[in-house]
């Protein structure tokens, strides 16, 4: 790996998830105003006594407030944090120098309040009745917990996909508040087929009978399994995970190859790829629930900082003042490097400092997620730049 | 900063570009190599500058040295920037490795008040003794076999000036060296490298 010895990489080790609750309603776009809510969150490193620096990481759509380390040693690799590649002594996010925080987001299903959460009013699960949220009320909370914790301004807020969103919005809601916009593998706003992809994936949730107006949670208390729409959300799981990768890997890691190595004319796994998806569609649903997933896809489909400014993307990114990390990559079919490209000339016509890097990377929008030398180098290159 | 310097020493031709660069100015350099021009630029001159750059390690270099850099591919053309967004837009010892010579200095005229432009000058002496002898040159600032080069131009100072008459391209100033030392006399047969500041052909009402 360019200038980053492997064996200096350590884990953060075994690390525990917190919540901060907040009595304080929350307005959000829509119109509806939450009661209160609560973020589960996690963070690694020590916070320095300038406070200064305190790096926020976004989650994607999936993701959740455990970025980093593992909750068993027994189980470390089941256990272990989304981005924990990145995060960590000698990593890319350097704990042994930054203060870094992962946030679940609110309307989560990981420990934040969202449509599992009990409504205080009536005493059950919101379910449908859980408010639709935007990137923009997900920053908001956000800020909760940055006060919370004591920091006025983060060093930075780095995301990947819909945590690149976040991460731009904070850049443009809060200028005062971010130093460092690192926006990965994102887009200003969603293409038709990218909606459409999305509005696929809900249909499947909605459409499953076992989805009951989003209101699952309460039918059958008594079966041994909790009701919840499991196909819907295993195909729309798997919809989704075509979309995040490439064809040529697909091509590679798959190909045409069979699991009996003859045709068996029916519908059981015939070729490795639908075992494949199956078996993400089928750990997915068991993982995470339809009510959010169906929020966080609308969220993505509203995101569009240039809405406000007649689609005008340089005219909304004038709000911006910090310094920017933006990186794409070559077969991000999801969102494009073009899309990347199209912050970067808004960011310079505001005369903002700006760095791109377009990674060579066959994982496709996933690739986000991956070590690759140049993502790796080019990240650690940024994170060492950024005074404290 | 002193690794600035040290590189600084090493392409006697920034020190003689910073001279064109006003403080504070607006400065895009295409094909910006590790950063060294802009780092330059940033401590001497206070620039607010970009380096445009494909290398992977180039790329991780620059931000290291602390340069905006993007990395974009240059022959895909500088359509994504504004016109005269930039005072001055460089491209140093690359020119012979663009093979859209023309559209990159329109390009480079649009997007800038003024370009700068350096490259070897392929009928200095000692290239004219090796083809003389039967050979393509390799020499100091040609320093690639013909089988290896990631040159796709080449070219003289007569035949760059040629071609400025011709696009109406308009040349301000331009300093000739060899062996890190200005030269005076007869440039396209005794100096190795030649550095431009151009600009496009003001109408009349400019």
């Amino acid at each position: 790996m360019d200038n980053q010895d492997v064996s200096q990489c350590q884990s953060v080790g075994r690390v525990t998830p917190q919540t901060a609750v907040f009595e304080q309603t929350l307005a959000l776009k829509s119109g509806a105003v939450l009661p209160g809510f609560a973020l589960a969150f996690e963070t690694y490193g020590t916070l320095n006594t300038a406070k200064s620096n305190a790096v926020l990481v976004c989650h994607a759509l999936s993701g959740n407030h455990h970025v980093a380390g593992f909750y068993d040693a027994d189980h470390r690799k089941e256990t272990l944090g989304w981005w924990d590649n990145l995060v960590g002594p000698g990593k890319p996010l350097d704990t042994r120098r930054f203060f870094v925080v992962g946030v679940n987001n609110l309307g989560g299903c990981h420990g934040s309040t969202g449509p599992m959460s009990i409504h205080p009013e009536t005493r059950k699960p919101y379910g449908a009745d859980f408010p639709l949220l935007t990137v923009e009320d997900w920053v908001a909370a956000q800020t909760y917990l940055a006060d919370y914790l004591g920091i006025d301004t983060w060093a930075a807020v780095i995301g990947g996909s819909l945590g690149g969103m976040q991460a731009l919005q904070w850049t443009l809601e809060y200028p005062e508040r971010v130093r460092h916009g690192m926006v990965i593998a994102s887009t200003p706003r969603l293409s038709a087929q990218n909606i459409a992809f999305n509005e696929v994936a809900r249909q499947a949730i909605l459409s499953d009978p076992d989805f009951h107006g989003g209101h699952y949670y309460e039918y059958d208390p008594t079966a041994k399994q909790p009701i919840k729409p499991r196909n819907g959300l295993r195909l729309a799981r798997m919809v989704g995970h075509i979309t995040y990768l490439s064809d040529d890997q697909l091509a590679e890691k798959f190909g045409r190859r069979m699991r009996h190595g003859a045709h068996r004319f029916n519908y059981e796994v015939e070729f490795e790829i639908e075992s494949y998806l199956r078996h993400q569609g089928d750990k997915f649903a068991e993982a995470f629930d339809a009510n959010t997933y169906l929020l966080a896809t609308k969220a993505l489909d509203y995101f569009d900082p240039a809405f406000d400014y007649a689609g005008d993307l340089r005219a909304a990114l004038a709000r911006a003042k910090a310094d920017f990390f933006v990186a794409s990559f070559t077969t991000d079919w999801r969102f494009t490097p073009e899309k990347s490209r199209e912050i970067v000339y808004a960011l310079l016509h505001n005369g903002l400092n700006v760095s791109y890097a377009e990674i060579d990377c066959d994982a496709g929008h996933d690739s986000f997620l991956l070590a690759t030398p140049h993502y790796h180098a080019a990240l650690t290159a940024y994170l060492q730049g950024i005074t404290l | 900063m002193s690794s600035a310097l040290t590189r600084m020493h090493g392409r006697f031709d920034f020190a003689h570009i910073a001279r064109w660069i006003a403080p504070g100015e607006r400065v895009l350099d295409l094909g910006c190599g590790d950063g060294a021009l802009l780092c330059l630029l940033q401590e001497t001159r206070q620039i607010h500058g970009y380096g445009v750059e494909l290398d992977p390690t180039n790329v991780t270099a620059c931000i290291r040295n602390g340069v905006n850099v993007l990395q974009f591919n240059l022959e895909r053309g500088l359509s994504g920037f504004e016109d005269h967004s930039f005072d001055h837009v460089i491209m140093s010892l690359s020119l012979q490795t663009v093979r859209h010579t023309v559209p990159i200095l329109q390009e480079m005229l649009r997007v800038g008040r003024e370009a700068v432009v350096s490259f070897p000058n392929f009928a200095y002496k000692p290239h004219r003794e090796a083809i003389a002898a039967g050979h393509m040159p390799v020499s100091r600032h040609l320093p690639y076999q013909w089988f290896d080069s990631p040159n796709v131009r080449f070219f003289t100072l007569t035949d760059f000036e040629r071609l400025c008459a011709d696009e109406r391209i308009e040349i301000l100033e331009r300093m000739s060296f060899a062996e890190g030392r200005l030269v005076t006399e007869d440039p396209n047969l005794n100096a190795e490298v030649a550095l431009y500041r151009i600009r496009g052909q003001r109408s009349g009402i400019l």
